[in-house]
């Protein structure tokens, strides 16, 4: 074999490989929704049926009407996008003040604050869920959303402000100094100059803390008890019922949950990787 | 020129001119406070956050341990009752836990051997590839890596399904010497993959290895990108072969990468709670708990004992604590924080 000839053989196989590796990430989700438009007899089979031959919107359809656990999904989403969005609101305003915080001033504990920050983004959820339950219960927020979204702007807190914390240091200094020797405030540089230039990175912790928030199942889990304060996560257990799965549904009810999440993450993974490998990945 | 180190961005150590004071009225209370307290004062909100909602509750889960809580604890209408190290001796001396342990810390080192070996094979093959195709495979893992646990849960467990998955139509098309059906069946379809622990976890780590790879491989991929091409040019004018150049110059240069990915792999694997609680249908299957599951079946199943839920999960907090020092150093070490 030629030299040229090997290297075109070379870049064939590489480029087989990777269409095997796109197939292999990609085939399950294709599989989920795919199923979701499926009719009952093309799910219920042992053959294997790449593409629905007859599309049927019936699955989708039973769950926006009829839904599960007596209510519509709609309901759920809804919940599931309050739990998130209020995480979010509530979440980056702190992180923000944190991040500034540490970004921008030398003093002291700083170090010992940055520590705590990285242990505590490691403790185990299901682990903080029993205390937290606890405290949830006796303060009255029990069965209400606003429990859900304190116990998510927690959890997602520590990671919000590490993945923000770079983006306030990559602000320039000097830009603040050119405001503040014209005279500015404190408050006005930091909403004037250093607000908007972070912008970019808060759009990114916020997506990280939607994505969070909204694909949490524990929590929503034990601290709801009744079905009108489910969230998605949970909702979707309840289509593996007694009488057999309903696997169009349930495929439906996972797309549904599965979009915005896709629509952001294509936003937001190159901040992700850079926020958790930190120093680690020079590039 | 003394004067101007003074200048600092948000609170500069130099008292303002008097003339500055009359721009804005929003700004008086700022002003007011000394320079040194600002990042403290910004510090209050995620302070009272991670202090109230993570750190004390951490601790109220040590004493939480060391004490009985049901239902009427959680009402509050009985105050816990002190038990001294009965929660434990009854968690370590139960089978349950020391399966749950096996468990957690099998699939622990399955999933993260896997999740490493092909995601740092797919991060290399990304490098190779040309742009488009690079781009094109970068978007397919993306669809894996943006599901929800949950989700991943529900299409795992249909692909494993008994009669209706495509695993058993899959295992059906091989030739028996390569994958033969089990003992007195004909063929593959009817055989319950999630009913028992083994079929259980190769579910569960086939779910996690298809979803943590593509972090790995994307992470690789960047600290690839950040080498030198002199070094691979001048590797291959000293005739080194690719595995050489990939063990000599890749491996060492990419070590600080693949520690800290091998860290927070472990710390993710450990704690997997979503994808098995769907895979096994909720915690019914004893022989099926991993750590968080136990902990969590035994807190909130019905009779409540949140009090022994709280000694596994202090269990499952100081090993994972363990690890996390690792990761913390190796963060430190390369950060200049």
């Amino acid at each position: 074999m030629t030299p040229l000839a090997r290297k075109r053989l070379g870049k064939i196989l590489l480029n087989a490989a990777g269409v095997v590796v796109f197939l292999y990430a990609a085939f399950p989700v294709y599989w989920m929704v795919s199923t979701g438009f499926k009719e009952n007899d093309q799910i219920f089979t042992t053959e294997f049926i790449p593409f629905p031959t007859h599309f049927t919107f019936e699955h989708f359809a039973k769950v926006l009407t009829e839904g599960v656990a007596n209510n519509s999904i709609w309901l759920y989403m809804r919940n599931s996008a309050i739990v998130a969005l209020g995480t979010v609101f509530i979440g980056s305003a702190f992180a923000l003040l944190s991040a500034t915080a540490i970004a921008r001033f030398r003093f002291k504990g700083r170090s010992v604050f940055l520590v705590v920050l990285l242990i505590v983004q490691m403790l185990p959820a299901e682990g903080l869920l029993i205390p937290l339950y606890m405290m949830v219960k006796r303060v009255g927020l029990g069965d209400q959303l606003i429990g859900l979204i304190v116990t998510q702007v927690a959890l997602t807190l520590p990671f919000g402000v590490w993945m923000l914390r770079t983006f306030v240091a990559a602000v320039p200094k000097t830009l603040e100094e050119a405001a503040w020797i014209d005279g500015a405030s404190r408050m006005t540089t930091f909403w004037r100059v250093l607000f908007p230039l972070v912008a970019p990175g808060l759009v990114a912790t916020s997506i990280f803390s939607f994505i969070t928030a909204w694909n949490d199942l524990v929590f929503a889990l034990y601290l709801m008890s009744g079905s009108e304060g489910y969230t998605m996560p949970v909702a979707l257990q309840y289509f593996f019922g007694q009488k057999g799965v309903e696997w169009g549904a349930i495929m439906a009810g996972s797309t549904l949950m599965t979009l915005p999440v896709v629509a952001f993450f294509l936003l937001v993974q190159r901040r992700m990787v850079s926020g958790l490998v930190a120093g680690a990945v020079k590039g | 020129m003394a004067d101007t180190t003074t200048v600092t961005p948000g609170g500069g150590s130099s008292p303002a001119p008097g003339n500055r004071r009359d721009k804005s009225s929003g700004r008086v209370r700022t002003r007011g406070l000394p320079d040194w307290s600002i990042p403290y004062v910004l510090l209050v909100p995620g302070l009272l956050v991670i202090a109230g909602l993570l750190l004390y509750p951490m601790f109220q889960l040590g004493v939480m341990a060391f004490q009985r809580v049901g239902l009427a604890q959680v009402r509050g209408t009985r105050p816990a009752e002190w038990v001294g190290l009965e929660n434990f001796e009854r968690v370590l001396g139960n089978e349950i836990f020391w399966s749950a342990l096996r468990n957690t810390v099998v699939f622990a080192f399955v999933a993260v051997s896997l999740t490493l070996i092909v995601g740092t094979a797919v991060g290399v093959l990304l490098h190779r590839l040309g742009k488009k195709m690079s781009l094109f495979v970068v978007i397919g893992c993306m669809f894996a890596w943006a599901v929800p646990p949950v989700a991943q849960g529900v299409i795992w467990r249909s692909l494993f399904d008994a009669e209706a998955g495509i695993v058993n139509w899959a295992l059906n098309l091989l030739p028996d010497w390569l994958a033969a059906p089990p003992d007195g069946q004909p063929s593959w379809t009817g055989t319950p993959w999630l009913n028992d622990t083994p079929g259980l976890y190769t579910a569960l780590v086939v779910c996690v290895v298809w979803a943590g790879f593509p972090f790995i491989a994307v992470s690789v991929l960047a600290g690839l990108k950040g080498i030198p091409t002199e070094l691979y040019e001048a590797a291959r004018v000293d005739g080194s072969g690719p595995w050489r150049t990939f063990r000599k110059i890749t491996l060492p240069l990419l070590k600080p990468v693949f520690a800290v990915l091998t860290v927070l792999s472990i710390i993710w694997d450990f704690k997997v709670f979503s994808q098995l609680y769907v895979l096994m249908n909720g915690p019914t299957n004893r022989d099926g708990f991993n750590l968080s599951m136990y902990a969590v079946a035994e807190a909130f199943r019905p009779p409540q004992k949140l009090g022994t839920g709280a000694a596994i999960s202090v269990v499952l907090t100081i090993i994972l604590l363990v690890v996390t020092v690792v990761y913390v150093r190796q963060i430190v070490k390369q950060e200049e924080m």
